[in-house]
């Protein structure tokens, strides 16, 4: 009697979680799948097949795309990772108290506003007649107007400020794991900054630097707004192409089987990756 | 998001109201910014009693709308006249008007029977004229006054000063001032890709002289405002209210013809409040309202009589752009054959791929 | 001249080792040398600076003045991982992210010792602390005391000058850290290397060290043998400290040369000595009796011309087999004493409320000048 109430308890207690998995999660799939496995014949008339997923790879385009914004998002998460290692252990190991808690939420503050504003924040900084090329200009380093804005370098700015706060907050939670006694153990048996940072210090945080890597990795490839609006003519994203046949082509069918394979190809990156660093993904994003 | 869920909430709501009282409706109108300013929507609630609330969007995103929910969540919507029988043959959207119940003497005739023969199917008319404009160059005329046609943007000497939407109109237009012409091409398949394939070498070709392909309006006005663009495709509307602002800035109609456009009427197959459509149709169209709906939204209508009561700087902005002979040459589009669009997207994918 | 040759017969030399903190002063004009090979404790309570001065022999911090010498070489300035010191730290720090094998093998590694020779090495250290075969396996599967015998291993491989050692048994249970006193001072003898060990504890210092220095307020009060320390403390806090003593506040009565007669606030007269300090009449001093020094019989006449002889009301009984104490309230004064029980079976019978004659020697009641 009361292992049959408590299992209905726990049904009960799944319930929202099962809900929300099932109908905003695995229902729409389901049904974005059935559109991308229709193939459109004439008007009105479809046939079931996988001819939308045919056209992302044979036409180079969509190709090249997916292939750009892959190798985009991976430099972009490295270069988060970069600047966001020194930042986090200074914050996790330098700091403590108050200024640590100044430090953290000084990293949030660009959440503050929204990633439309964030982004025009950048524009007003980068554009021809913004502040970086008025100063340049100013203290006599160039004559005329500089345009920072509508490139790639543009775009990975975008990205790495968007991101380092999902790259911040896991390493800082690793770092701030590891017994600084560690560190002086390796100090005291002969080792250096370097030898310490690569044996002691990364494989400690190999967890966070993977889950965050992971986060902004994602967060980069499924970015819509910044490639777009900083990177101007040449952004070309994958999302962008996306919005693209479902918004403004009607083709719903081959969006949703470019969705379909941006979830399978990041997925794939991502299992890679996982390899690679010799991490799971219960160890990482499942702690 | 919010759209969303204020158009829910609006569904519900619609629901809960229609049952309980037929006669005041909720008007869920699908509309651009400006097509119904909140003056004109007071004096309507106040007259008829039914309410309306307004969602704003655009051509693209009110056929995707309307496609996702199989014609239901609004009652009336404003796409533009070539977007109508194509998006219905394709994916059944709307609904066919009851012309009795609109009052045809508001409208110029001209137009009203130019858009009922566009936007026919089967003998039954799905659409009628409310705000039409045109799309052309906007010019800062004392640093690209030689800008005269669409393909002058390519021009060395606007390099790096130049922008535009990678969209359609860009390259119906960039065809025009090519010397072709795309919409004699329309119902060719073959014909239409040639002159596809000449725009887009010329667009791919254009490329280097572009500063970045616009989204907005407003992005658009920044650019132009702050100099970085001196030469643009964009509305004749943006351009006039540039205009206002900075006397330089104008719009011009280019040479090879402005490609005129005409936002409809036209009811989604799935609403439910038509006595307040069609209300709402007759009202706006009165001459009063439509000069309150071109102030607010900078474009003229196609209200008999609608243009008496405008502004005077509009008029004489209106006029110092279209003299006589660049009204004779505007390019109305006609309606869009279904498969079109596939084709230009692949063009247009092709030119943001470019180099 | 003769520093040279004091550095040459000290493995490791303090020489009036200051350290401040923001006007605290954590080590106060300390200085000590240990000879080679010996194993020398630190033992202080908390706060009393022991770590802060282990640390400056490590190199993690250093010193606002004085001079540190390892081997005769000054070791100011130097870096922690260029000094020839080891240290085993309070939790170990064991790389949870390594096998032992590597763990072991992390100094060598920096040293750039061939791989192979690292292999050699860390092998027979291992076998050396007795755990033979174990280099692959992860950390957290070994027992407490094997990982300190590995954390003492990864030291030693490195042949270090000095072995810092940071309260390593802290974390031990009971049993398991009497047995590893005894482990790591074999360990020393058969290494021959100089042991720094700093303690809390004092029966860890008294079981292992050769030298024990007694550290409070930042200063060494006394430096000697367990069984100096013991038997003849040179300060009050050092007789407080090191072992168990019953504590009387008194004011001196009369004083003869050492030898001192005081009262208690109670009215208990006390007979001792003041070993170090002059005591003249009216002076207040502390006075330590320790448990195991008085003797208790059932008949007065039987403690002969002791100094000191009292009656006492048995209060309480602490048994706790070789190591069981009785409290006692002295009948005159109404002052508390705890007594060690003989061993010889004697006094087993003793019962809460008996009545029995204690007494000890002048000698082993040492008295110490209280302050202010």
């Amino acid at each position: 009697m009361t292992q049959a109430q408590s299992r209905l308890g726990l049904y009960l207690l799944m319930a929202p979680l099962m809900l929300w998995l099932l109908l905003l999660i695995i229902i729409p799939h389901i049904g974005m799948f059935l559109v991308s496995i229709s193939v459109k014949t004439g008007v009105r008339q479809y046939v079931t097949g996988f001819g939308n997923y045919m056209v992302f790879f044979t036409e180079p385009l969509y190709w090249n795309t997916f292939a750009r914004t892959a190798f985009m998002s991976i430099a972009a998460t490295f270069l988060t990772l970069l600047i966001g290692f020194p930042v986090a252990y200074y914050i996790a190991k330098l700091t403590r108290g108050r200024t640590k808690t100044t430090l953290f939420l000084m990293c949030l503050i660009p959440f503050w506003v929204s990633e439309l504003v964030r982004t025009f924040g950048w524009m007003i900084l980068l554009r021809e007649t913004g502040i970086f090329s008025s100063f340049l200009q100013y203290i006599g380093v160039h004559s005329g107007p500089v345009e920072f804005l509508y490139n790639d370098a543009a775009i990975m700015i975008g990205l790495v400020y968007t991101s380092m706060l999902f790259m911040v907050v896991p390493l800082v939670t690793t770092l701030d794991s590891l017994d600084d006694s560690l560190i002086e153990a390796g100090y005291d048996l002969g080792g250096n900054g370097i030898s310490i940072l690569r044996e002691i210090i990364i494989p400690h945080a190999m967890p966070g630097i993977v889950s965050g890597c992971i986060v902004v990795f994602m967060l980069s490839l499924g970015n819509y707004l910044t490639p777009i609006l900083l990177g101007g003519k040449d952004s070309l994203w994958f999302t962008g192409l996306i919005y693209s046949q479902f918004i403004t082509r009607f083709n719903w069918e081959l969006g949703s089987a470019f969705g379909f394979l941006l979830l399978g190809l990041s997925s794939t990156i991502v299992w890679v990756g996982l390899k690679l660093s010799r991490q799971s993904l219960t160890d990482t994003v499942g702690r | 998001m919010n759209k969303i869920l204020s158009s829910g909430i609006a569904l519900l709501a619609a629901g809960v109201l229609s049952t309980s009282a037929a006669q005041a409706e909720t008007l869920r109108l699908l509309t651009w910014g400006g097509y119904a300013p909140e003056n004109v929507v007071e004096l309507f609630e106040k007259e008829t009693g039914h309410t309306v609330e307004v969602t704003k969007s655009n051509n693209e995103e009110m056929v995707a709308k309307l496609r996702a929910t199989n014609g239901g969540g609004f009652d009336l919507a404003q796409p533009s006249q070539d977007r109508i029988a194509g998006a219905q043959a394709e994916f059944d959207i709307y609904k066919p008007l009851d012309l009795s119940k609109i009052d045809a003497s508001q409208f110029i005739p001209s137009m009203l029977e130019a858009t009922k023969g566009n936007t026919m199917i089967d003998g039954e008319v799905y659409g009628v004229p409310h705000v039409w404009g045109t799309s052309g160059l906007v010019v800062n005329t004392a640093m690209a006054g030689q800008v005269k046609d669409y393909t002058d943007l390519c021009d060395p000497s606007v390099a790096g000063k130049v922008s535009y939407r990678l969209k359609r109109p860009t390259l119906i237009g960039f065809a025009f001032s090519m010397g072709l012409d795309p919409f004699a091409a329309y119902n060719d398949e073959a014909a239409y890709q040639d002159i596809l394939d000449k725009v887009e070498a010329k667009l791919i070709d254009c490329k280097s002289n572009v500063k970045t392909y616009w989204g907005g309006g407003d992005e658009i006005k920044n650019l132009l405002r702050s100099g970085e663009v001196v030469a643009a495709m964009a509305w004749d509307t943006g351009g006039w209210s540039l205009n206002a602002d900075n006397a330089d800035i104008t719009f011009v109609a280019p040479t090879s013809g402005a490609l005129g456009w005409i936002d409809t009427f036209a009811m989604p197959k799935r609403g439910r409040a038509d006595e307040a459509a069609y209300a709402w149709i007759n009202f706006v169209m009165q001459p009063e309202i439509a000069a309150m709906i071109t102030t607010a939204a900078g474009n003229f209508t196609a209200s008999q009589g609608g243009d008496a009561g405008v502004d005077d700087a509009l008029k004489a902005r209106y006029q110092a752009s279209f003299p006589q002979e660049a009204i004779d040459n505007i390019k109305w589009y006609p309606t869009v054959p279904a498969n079109l669009e596939t084709l230009e997207g692949a063009v247009l994918d092709r030119v943001n791929a470019a180099k | 001249m003769s520093q040279n040759k004091s550095a040459t017969a000290y493995d490791l030399e303090c020489q009036n080792i200051n350290k401040d903190f923001d006007g605290f002063k954590a080590v106060d004009d300390v200085s000590f040398g240990v000879p080679a090979g010996t194993f020398f404790s630190i033992l202080g309570p908390s706060g009393c600076g022991k770590t802060t001065l282990l640390r400056m022999i490590a190199g993690f911090q250093e010193p606002s003045s004085g001079d540190l010498l390892i081997k005769g070489k000054s070791m100011i300035g130097v870096q922690p991982n260029k000094r020839p010191v080891s240290m085993v730290f309070q939790h170990l720090a064991l790389f949870p992210m390594m096998d032992i094998a590597a763990n072991v093998g992390f100094g060598l590694r920096q040293r750039g010792v061939p791989r192979e020779d690292i292999a050699k090495r860390v092998e027979t250290v291992l076998e050396r602390v007795g755990l033979p075969g174990v280099g692959s396996r992860q950390i957290n599967q070994l027992s407490g005391g094997q990982k300190q015998r590995v954390a003492i291993a990864r030291c030693m491989v490195l042949e270090p000058d000095v072995l810092l050692l940071d309260e390593p048994l802290g974390a031990l249970d009971l049993k398991l850290r009497e047995h590893m006193k005894i482990e790591l001072k074999k360990l020393q003898s058969e290494f021959g290397t100089t042991f720094v060990y700093i303690t809390h504890d004092q029966s860890e210092a008294l079981v292992m060290s050769d030298q024990i220095a007694v550290m409070n307020h930042g200063k060494f009060e006394q430096v000697g043998t367990a069984r100096e320390l013991y038997h003849t403390p040179n300060t009050a806090f050092v007789a407080g400290f090191v072992g168990e003593a019953n504590k009387y506040e008194a004011t001196v009565d009369a004083a003869f040369g050492d030898a001192v007669t005081l009262v208690t606030p109670e009215g208990m007269e006390l007979k001792g000595i003041s070993p170090v300090s002059k005591l003249e009449k009216g002076d207040k001093a502390h006075v330590f009796v320790r448990p195991e020094a008085v003797r208790l019989a059932t008949e007065a006449d039987k403690f002969g011309g002791i100094e000191n002889l009292n009656t006492g009301i048995v209060e309480n009984i602490l048994f706790n087999g070789a190591n069981s104490h009785i409290i006692l309230r002295e009948e005159k004064s109404g002052g508390e004493m705890n007594v060690a029980i003989p061993q010889t079976g004697e006094f087993r019978d003793l019962n809460k409320g008996d009545k029995i004659f204690i007494g000890w020697e002048a000698e082993q009641t040492r008295c110490y000048r209280a302050e202010g």
